[in-house]
């Protein structure tokens, strides 16, 4: 196995009493001091900073990215406007997901976020799939995420401008910390920032940051629980290349330019299905699911639409006990039959059927800033 | 005070075993939040998995550290899993069991073994 790599800020978690785990081949922090609950909601309450540097940034240039990237994905990019991002898909001939992503217009060029467990798969596939483009990883360059309701008053202290800027908007800021490039968004539910800064700036940035009274490191334990609790996908646990955009119930991320009758419709991996599945459903649903007990239902807990039923109908990806709904959550996918909300299902926990009811997500709404 | 190599601590008084988990393994479990604990009467055998812990991490089990009959379990913690990492030591004890045979306390590790096993 291959060493595991370090952030910029790897010295920085170790000071700050990280617990350090493995993660995406990054040694990252699960946790630090407060541990995954007071960290979850000290997000909610002021201001999280995460190390999100493990990510991949990537930079396409060429006469019309934009356009070319439409091949690989099922979103409209070319009316993406200057200074916005917007979230995609890399789909696969089967219409499976190969990752979740987030693109920026950044004039000159678009700027993507990929996971860093997907990234290097990723740019081979933009690189093998994008003609007349350039496919650069951006390696010297740190990604933090500031989120919670005091992100902006913190990051605005160092980059005033940003109080401005709306949910999915992009800026390019001059800082102390070097050129900083900036969008209001995040995968929390809450408001706030990621934020892309050069490699020997990131230490000092981080750390103005936390010197701020509301600003404290979070893990990726936290993160976690919060992403679910905002009812937001884990790329490889809800949804992989084995589930359909329609299926885990992203359809939203599908404009219509893309849809059947649309000016561009179709002309992405898996247009058949997803279009076709877009017209008449899937046969399964992705779903929040809330456990009528306290005992969590984690990823891989079966669903059961009754309690002696013997197949089940479903399987949970993600479940933890959400910090700030105060109630264990997960979500999965189920047969369609038994996704409406408010269905009753039942899954097993070490041997007991255990009630649990489909949900709507975001288990806790979102509060960001439109 | 003896302790197992599942760290769980173990206080005997008269025949009955108070067993609790350890702050060391609190700590590392992570926040608890949630409870499963044995019926008051339950019969068990040595190793028996007899509690469910879940935390913001994973769940685990506590085994029965004796063969016996539980005799009183606490609530508390159910109700309040966080208990568990405020006083794992104290408050947050899981149950109470009734030893039939005691001798296994022979074999368990007291304060400095238990250090010198957790390093």
């Amino acid at each position: 196995m291959d060493a595991l790599k370090r952030t910029p800020l790897y010295d920085l978690h170790l000071e700050l009493g990280a617990r350090m785990v493995p993660f995406a081949g990054y040694e990252m922090p699960v946790q630090y001091k407060p541990g995954v609950m007071k960290e979850h909601l000290h997000t909610r309450a002021a201001a999280g900073l995460f190390d999100v540097s493990h990510m991949g940034q990537v930079i396409l240039r060429g006469a019309d990215p934009a356009g070319a990237l439409e091949a690989l994905v099922p979103v409209a990019l070319k009316e993406l406007p200057e200074g916005r991002q917007r979230y995609a898909l890399f789909t696969n001939d089967a219409g499976g997901i190969l990752d979740d992503l987030m693109v920026a217009n950044r004039g000159d060029h678009l700027f993507l976020v990929v996971n860093a467990a997907c990234k290097a798969d990723d740019i081979a596939h933009m690189r093998a799939s994008l003609a007349g483009c350039t496919v650069e990883e951006i390696t010297n360059r740190a990604l933090l995420a500031l989120q919670g309701p005091a992100a902006e008053a913190a990051l605005a202290r160092l980059v005033p401008y940003v109080a401005a800027m709306r949910f999915m908007d992009v800026i390019t800021a001059a800082s102390d910390f070097g050129t900083l490039w900036i969008s209001r968004s995040g995968y929390t539910g809450e408001d706030g920032f990621e934020i892309s800064v050069v490699q020997g700036q990131a230490e000092p940035l981080a750390r103005a940051l936390l010197a701020m009274g509301e600003v404290e490191p979070i893990g990726l334990g936290a993160r976690d629980s919060l992403r679910l609790e905002a009812g937001l996908c884990l790329y490889g646990s809800d949804i992989d290349e084995s589930t359909s955009p329609v299926e885990a119930g992203l359809e939203w991320a599908i404009q219509k330019a893309r849809r059947k009758g649309g000016a561009r419709a179709g002309g992405f991996p898996g247009a058949a299905r997803i279009l076709a599945e877009l017209e008449s459903g899937a046969p399964r649903r992705r779903v929040g699911l809330l456990p009528e007990g306290r005992a969590p239902m984690r990823a891989g807990t079966p669903l059961f639409a009754s309690e002696d039923a013997a197949d089940p109908v479903g399987a949970v990806t993600s479940g933890a006990f959400g910090p700030s709904i105060e109630a264990p959550m997960s979500m999965g996918y189920v047969a369609t039959a038994n996704a409406a909300t408010g269905t009753q299902l039942f899954g097993d926990v070490r041997g007991r059927r255990m009630a649990v009811r489909v949900a709507d997500m975001p288990f806790r709404p979102a509060t960001y800033k439109r | 005070m003896k302790y197992t190599e599942e760290h769980e601590w173990l206080v005997e008084e008269d025949g009955i075993v108070t067993v609790g988990i350890t702050a060391h393994a609190a700590e590392q479990l992570g926040d608890v939040v949630f409870v499963e604990l044995p019926e008051v009467g339950t019969t068990v055998s040595k190793d028996d998995e007899i509690v469910v812990i879940e935390s913001v991490k994973a769940a685990s089990d506590i085994l029965a550290p004796l063969d016996g009959e539980i005799v009183e379990v606490n609530e508390a913690i159910v109700d309040e899993p966080g208990k568990v990492n405020e006083d794992p030591e104290g408050d947050a004890w899981f149950f109470k069991v009734k030893a039939s045979d005691l001798s296994p306390m022979d074999d368990y590790m007291d304060e400095a073994a238990y250090k010198d096993f957790i390093g």
